[in-house]
């Protein structure tokens, strides 16, 4: 990439987007705060800064959805106003935003040209025209995409491929993309940035925004820092230390211990939770593991290996076909995620919006949710027990709140994984189950929540983490369980796992973009509708 | 940080029960106010009435609102559970008129004591009740499709039960004081009133300080999460429809006493009435969010509006036309003051 002789932002013509003091308030916050980013023909900007740094209320200006109240934007050197998202589209900025916009019982073509639908006659509009030019696109992209499939049969990484495409029918020279690995396997995160280096040339940039070090690291020519609305500084990747651009973005260094902290087990005591052969008729084949007290089990593997799927069939939440849970060595049969909790069992989805949290709820009533016959007395609820637990739970776990009544979806991503993990304590359960603990958390805020994670397992919970971050998985835990293709590829221990040797485990069997359905007809004909939690 | 805005604010407990809205005293004074909205709606509704016609506020008047609020208020009392966790039940006026039936086939058919007919008249309510939430919960079915064929079934069951004609109580002259007696001496009020009172009284118990209540809005407010969380969710939501049965029993028991006689034909229409108070109370269609007081509040509202346009002589097609407006201003004006909320 040729960005390096670029990067001398006062030199040579006028970059392709820049931005000069751009400030924007909303009643109450100063969001942006005279915020400068200058971007490039040819290069990729990473754009970092933690949850309410600011990001998304620059994406937004950018898109046209917010005026800024003050500064210039400037793109190709002439100053231009962004009032409207269509005024975006006519710049030619695009953005990728985390959630898809894409109608998922459409096709791939279908979605690529939705609202630009090409028409003969100003009226009909032809599929046959639609697959030819969405496959002419999809080729560019790299994808190996029929355009035909339906959205929803995709993979989030198809998806994603299918939102790129779309970019590329607007001749887009501006592309923004917020998080775009976030649901991404490393074979896919490879794929999207060789696509993302055959979009940028002389005329296109890419602003690239992401939590994740090590891909700001690959792919991107220089970074640009963001703390609480202003502009912390701008530095060329290859010069610069991870560690340099970490510290500038939470105002400190972080110094992460690597090792996980020894395990305190009780090697007498039976395993906490024992699973054997564990099968499901959707994915899972003749999965065994087993945690005992005190431990932390990760579960690692790519997208769809079924990892998430283990959790929901062990707590009951998918029905499995064949297998035996023991809790405590004792068999259980747990039909339902009510018997699990019954049983002891807690589960922390990945998706703490949907899955874990009454958002419009106070933080009182959620972590209590699955308390409440203990803190009621003849069905009746005892507000002062559960006023009582709720500001144990906020001491303990030390739950930035303004009062225990605050309603939870005006809580930070980490204090909002607090309130889950206070409402299972408080439930006093024995296994904790966590699938991507940090998820939409802070650098900062992570660290805490691994001290938590450790201390839970030192005061003897059983504790499974799963998680698509390998530097999480090797930092947390005992063992770590590697999953691929709904089997338990191998389990390995602190001392042996490593990133390279969790891998060789995980890709033991290879991935298609589309679904694989080992048996087609056979699923459809006798799956109901399963994995709602997708539609998310 | 995402928190500084609500940090600043001072900390202070929320109101068991009420969606704690804003912290400290400028917050709930604001929200305060926001549920006082309704309440100050009826108070200027009353004033204009009064304006515009003085017999409005003759004691004699006030009590006839009252009473054309009992059946309504009733219906709309259970309905605002279902609608708090996210569903509907279109059920409730048909099944109410089934309930009345019934209460004449026990108290004039079979001649069972007046207390049986009663009592067995709820009953019947809380098994359309749990036939609903069964068939919701169980089946899947979404509950506007599954209590569309209850209002169906109720309907038809009525009529066939009857012979489609009226069932009058003859053999327990003292049917009628159930609603219309005056049990309070001296208080012109009939028993409907005081009966739909009590009954407020009870569904704001059971919503505000029991577990069953908690559960109700936390899966109007997530009903995945709430399973998740350990929460027979399918389980609750039976008894959420059964108790919303209850009170459609209840109603009907009032409605058949009122009229001294179980009528087949009627019923139809009486849902929407109430889902329209349950709403103009501030209850959220989308569930998670709602008040017992706001939907008495709201079927008082409908009433006085009846009640004043025709002392106003205004005909009676273009009084649905003023509620249907009503209903509208109502849930934007919610709308908007939740979005302003939200922006904050």
């Amino acid at each position: 990439m040729t960005a390096q002789t670029l990067t001398d932002t006062t030199a040579t013509d006028s970059p392709l987007l820049e931005l000069r003091g751009i400030s924007k308030s909303f009643p109450g916050v100063r969001a942006l705060d005279d915020v400068e980013l200058t971007l490039h023909g040819g290069e990729v900007l990473g754009l970092i800064g933690e949850n309410g740094a600011g990001k998304s209320t620059l994406m937004k200006i950018l898109s046209g959805i917010h005026p800024p109240d003050a500064g210039r934007i400037a793109i190709n050197g002439r100053e231009v106003e962004i009032l409207t998202p269509k005024a975006a589209e006519t710049l030619g900025v695009t953005i990728i935003h985390q959630e898809f916009n894409l109608a998922s019982d459409l096709s791939v073509a279908q979605n690529i040209f939705l609202g630009r639908e090409p028409r003969s006659l100003g009226m009909f509009v032809s599929d046959a025209t639609l697959n030819r030019r969405a496959a002419a696109l999809l080729e560019r992209v790299g994808v190996d995409l029929d355009p035909r499939t339906r959205v929803g049969d995709l993979t989030v990484a198809g998806q994603q491929m299918v939102e790129i495409a779309k970019a590329l029918s607007v001749q887009s020279d501006i592309l923004i993309m917020d998080e775009p690995t976030a649901a991404l396997n490393d074979a896919e995160v490879a794929a999207l940035h060789d696509i993302i280096r055959g979009f940028v040339s002389p005329t296109t940039g890419v602003i690239y925004i992401s939590h994740r070090m090590e891909e700001l690291k690959r792919i991107t020519d220089r970074i640009t820092v963001l703390r609480d609305g202003q502009y912390v500084g701008t530095v060329d990747t290859p010069d610069t230390e991870l560690r340099t651009v970490i510290a500038m973005m939470v105002g400190r260094e972080i110094t992460a211990a690597q090792e996980p902290a020894p395990a305190h087990i009780d090697a007498a005591a039976p395993p906490a939770l024992e699973v054997e052969g564990l099968s499901t008729k959707r994915l899972l084949r003749e999965v065994s593991f087993s945690v005992r007290r005190g431990e932390i089990l990760g579960f690692a593997g790519l997208m769809g290996a079924g990892r998430t799927e283990v959790a929901r069939a062990v707590i009951g939440a998918d029905p499995h076909t064949s297998g035996t849970i023991r809790l405590d060595g004792t068999p259980v049969r747990i039909a339902s995620p009510a018997a699990a909790a019954a049983a002891g069992i807690g589960y922390l989805s990945e998706d703490r919006k949907h899955l874990g949290l009454l958002l419009d709820r106070s933080v009182a009533d959620n972590i209590a949710l699955s308390s409440l016959p203990r803190l009621s007395t003849a069905g009746f609820v005892r507000t002062g027990a559960i006023r009582e637990a709720a500001h144990a739970a906020v001491d303990t776990l030390r739950i930035k709140t303004p009062s225990i009544g605050q309603q939870v979806k005006n809580l930070s991503g980490g204090n909002q994984q607090k309130v889950v993990i206070g409402k299972w304590l408080l439930h006093d359960s024995g296994v904790l189950i966590f699938d991507e603990p940090t998820r939409g958390i802070d650098v900062g805020a992570k660290e805490e929540i691994y001290a938590l994670l450790q201390s839970l397992a030192e005061q003897g919970k059983a504790i499974i983490v799963i998680s698509s971050e390998l530097p999480e998985i090797l930092r947390l835990c005992h063992r770590v369980a590697v999953m691929s293709e709904g089997r338990l590829a191998g389990t390995l221990d602190a001392a042996e796992a490593s990133q390279e040797s969790i891998m060789e485990l995980a890709t033991a069997h290879t991935q298609a973009i589309v679904h694989d359905t080992p048996q087609p007809t056979d699923t459809r004909d006798r799956g109901g509708p399963r994995h709602e939690h997708h539609d998310h | 940080m995402s928190t500084t805005t609500t940090e600043t604010r001072a900390a202070g407990p929320a109101a068991p029960g009420e969606p704690p809205q804003g912290t400290g005293l400028l917050g709930r004074l604001r929200s305060s106010l926001q549920q006082m909205l309704a309440f100050v709606s009826l108070i200027v509704l009353f004033i204009f009435f009064t304006v515009a016609n003085p017999d409005f506020a003759s004691v004699s008047n006030i009590s006839g609102i009252l009473l054309a609020t009992a059946v309504i208020g009733i219906l709309a009392l259970g309905t605002t559970f279902v609608i708090i966790t996210g569903g509907i039940d279109l059920s409730i006026g048909t099944g109410m008129t089934l309930c009345s039936v019934m209460v004449g086939v026990f108290l004039t058919y079979w001649g069972l004591p007046l207390w049986v007919g009663v009592l067995g008249g709820i009953a019947f309510g809380a098994l359309i009740g749990l036939v609903n939430g069964s068939v919701i919960s169980f089946l899947g079915i979404p509950p506007f499709i599954a209590t569309l064929a209850m209002m169906m079934v109720a309907q038809g069951l009525a009529l066939v039960i009857s012979g489609t004609k009226p069932i009058y109580f003859t053999e327990t002259p003292g049917f009628f004081n159930v609603a219309m007696g005056r049990s309070i001496p001296g208080l012109v009020i009939p028993n409907a009133v005081i009966i739909m009172f009590i009954a407020a009284i009870i569904a704001w118990v059971l919503l505000s300080r029991t577990v069953f209540g908690r559960y109700t809005f936390s899966i109007g407010s997530n009903a995945e999460a709430t399973a998740l969380s350990g929460i027979n969710v399918r389980r609750w939501q039976v008894i959420v429809y059964t108790v919303a049965g209850c009170f459609t029993g209840l109603a009907g028991v009032i409605m058949a006493s009122r009229l001294s006689s179980a009528q087949p034909g009627q019923g139809m229409g009486y849902e929407l009435e109430a889902i329209a108070a349950v709403i103009i109370g501030g209850t959220s269609l989308q569930g998670g969010k709602g008040s017992i007081i706001g939907t008495v509040i709201g079927a008082l509202i409908m009433s006085v509006l009846t009640n004043g346009l025709q002392i106003m002589s205004i005909p009676q097609e273009w009084q649905k036309v003023v509620v249907g407006v009503v209903i509208l201003i109502a849930v934007f004006v919610d709308m908007v003051r939740r979005k302003r909320q939200e922006s904050t």
